[in-house]
């Protein structure tokens, strides 16, 4: 059993982020007592409904300077809270938030940490992680030596939880906040609208080099629309200035884990694998049999991405009607 | 302006890396050695913002063994002006706290206007030490910045790499930035950087820190094992016609993985 355990829950502008759920949700699958704390303003009538994802009792810090991220001010949120219900685990999921958080957190009070992991569970009373290293080319188990032990895990690692019939109970909590809001965030500029983030998504689609112009990405932005799907790229389309940065999937873009994968025109190096061999399912379409990319592919077709794309775009639709 | 950039050697992202026989270690041996990716933008950052002032000094952290100072020199021959060194083996095999413990006690007594680091190391990727020595310093950060806008003297706008877009964010000197692919792209070292370079010094230096505080034993982590990553095996691959095996593999997604 672990313990207590103390799940920062993310929002932003007033929603929870799908992060929370999932966090709560493995909280819940650890097994304990799960506190959340909800960090913002105007935020309280998003707690109770955390019950309904394994949250037993939701602490809320709300304040007007708390509106937008403030690393400082979450800080102090996050450390009063630790101090006060003195967990065995505090859980995070590691999106740009989580990360950040996790970092000061930890730094103020000195705590074990357990970053980025792709698996966490309890061994031997102590919180034991699998986490990437080297490019992906090492897995390593590594443990906690202390408690209380901070973690942050991939987004899209574990499952967000079928919803419970449950209300969490809401107890604001009263932190002194910095008297200096440094590092302030003067706006968010949101990068497509409509766009599905790649560490978001259940399903990613993703092109590389052998889209062969950057207008074909429309090929990949085709089949991720009827996936419903985010759209990745692989580093080489990234530095081709064929796409944003920000839909890199690999060692130096982001690590995915989503249910479907689907690499298309993409050879599969390690940088890449390093980004989504984690993902539960991936499908691979390359006209190289010998792309290492069919090493980790659960379905690989052989052809030519300009046939095989168009067709599992009409295939798709037929079968979701 | 003095800048203070951390910067860390590590394996070549295109390094074969081989466990040890104990699966507790890595064979560093033999592997071609570099800066850390994410440290060389942070490097040519400095370098820019030097450029753009018309002078300042850029100064190289590391915290690391006694070959890590070829890092330094290579970061040198880009156009730091000198580079400072833990390398004392009682100090290292911390995590990423004592690695940043020992940052601050160096940066400190440096007195930098700005440290610029990688958002992260691409060996053990704990994803820490930047935003952790900002704590450590008492001084405010933004992290997975990949723009700087200079709006005065000790005064920017940064941009800071979030899920669907970026947030803007206002911060004034001292503070640290870790860097995100896509802040810029980095110099390559001239011929003359290089020769330069072997002149310019490298001091060794002691944290006030003792060693109890940062070292392994003092690490709040530990790693039980290291193994290459699980195989995925069982894959199928379909080479037949198109009108073949796209539907046969989009049945497969919908019956067997059941992800449609």
């Amino acid at each position: 059993m672990a313990g207590r355990i103390l799940v920062f829950v993310e929002q932003r502008d007033g929603i929870l982020r799908k992060s929370a759920a999932e966090a709560l949700g493995l909280a819940v699958r650890l097994g304990g007592e799960v506190h959340a704390l909800l960090v913002g303003e105007n935020v309280s009538a998003l707690a109770a409904p955390l019950g309904a994802s394994g949250a037993q009792t939701v602490h809320t810090v709300e304040d007007a300077r708390l509106a937008r991220y403030w690393s400082e001010g979450y800080t102090a949120a996050l450390a009063a809270a630790i101090q006060t219900l003195q967990p065995d685990l505090v859980l995070l999921i590691a999106t740009a938030m989580g990360k950040d958080l996790l970092a000061r957190t930890a730094a103020r009070l000195g705590l074990a940490v357990l970053t980025d992991c792709i698996s966490l569970e309890e061994a031997d009373g102590s919180f034991q992680a699998v986490k990437s290293m080297y490019g992906g080319k090492v897995f390593a188990t590594v443990r906690a030596t202390r408690k209380p032990a901070i973690a942050s895990v991939r987004p899209s690692a574990y499952p967000v939880p079928a919803p419970m019939d449950r209300q969490a109970e809401v107890r604001p909590l009263a932190v002194d906040l910095p008297a200096e809001h440094r590092a302030r965030v003067l706006e968010v500029v949101k990068q497509e609208e409509g766009e599905l983030d790649v560490q978001e998504a259940e399903i990613i689609v993703s092109g590389g080099r052998g889209l062969k112009e950057p207008a074909n990405f429309a090929l990949i932005r085709a089949l991720a629309g009827v996936f419903g799907a985010a759209v990745g790229a692989s580093r080489a389309a990234v530095d081709a200035g064929w796409i944003d940065h920000s839909h890199q999937v690999g060692q130096t873009g982001k690590a995915v884990s989503p249910k479907l994968y689907v690499a298309v025109g993409i050879s599969g190096a390690i940088q890449h694998l390093a980004g989504m061999r984690t993902s539960k399912c991936i499908v691979a379409i390359n006209k190289d049999p010998d792309a290492p990319i069919f090493q980790v592919a659960d379905y690989g077709i052989v052809g030519d991405l300009f046939k095989v794309v168009p067709a599992m775009v009409a295939e798709v639709k037929k079968v979701k009607q | 302006m003095k800048i203070v950039v951390c910067v860390k050697q590590v394996p070549s992202s295109e390094a074969r890396i081989v466990i040890d026989a104990d699966n507790t270690g890595i064979r560093l041996d033999e592997v071609e050695m570099v800066v850390n990716p994410y440290d060389e933008y942070a490097v040519e950052e400095a370098l820019r913002i030097r450029e753009a002032r018309g002078g300042g000094e850029v100064i190289i952290a590391t915290v690391g063994p006694e070959k890590a100072q070829t890092e330094i020199r290579k970061c040198l021959a880009m156009g730091a002006d000198r580079g400072v060194i833990v390398q004392d083996e009682a100090f290292l095999g911390g995590d990423g706290l004592g690695t940043a413990r020992i940052l601050a006690d160096v940066i400190r007594a440096l007195e930098p206007d700005l440290v610029l680091c990688g958002k992260l190391s691409i060996d053990v990727e704990s994803d820490l030490v930047g935003v952790a020595l900002a704590e450590q310093l008492g001084w405010a950060h933004a992290s997975l910045v990949t723009k700087i806008e200079w709006t005065g003297d000790r005064q920017a706008r940064v941009h800071r790499e979030i899920e669907g877009g970026a947030e803007l964010v206002e911060i004034s000197l001292p503070a640290v930035l870790t860097a995100e692919k896509g802040l810029n792209e980095p110099r390559y070292a001239s011929l003359k950087g290089i020769m330069a370079a072997k002149r310019k010094p490298i001091e060794v230096v002691r944290p006030n820190a003792s060693p109890d505080e940062v070292n392994a034993a003092a690490a709040g982590v530990r790693t039980v094992s290291l193994a290459p990553p699980p195989a995925r095996t069982g894959g199928k691959k379909f080479a037949d016609e198109v009108e073949v095996a796209v539907p046969r593999v989009v049945e497969l997604l919908r019956t067997e993985a059941k992800v449609l």
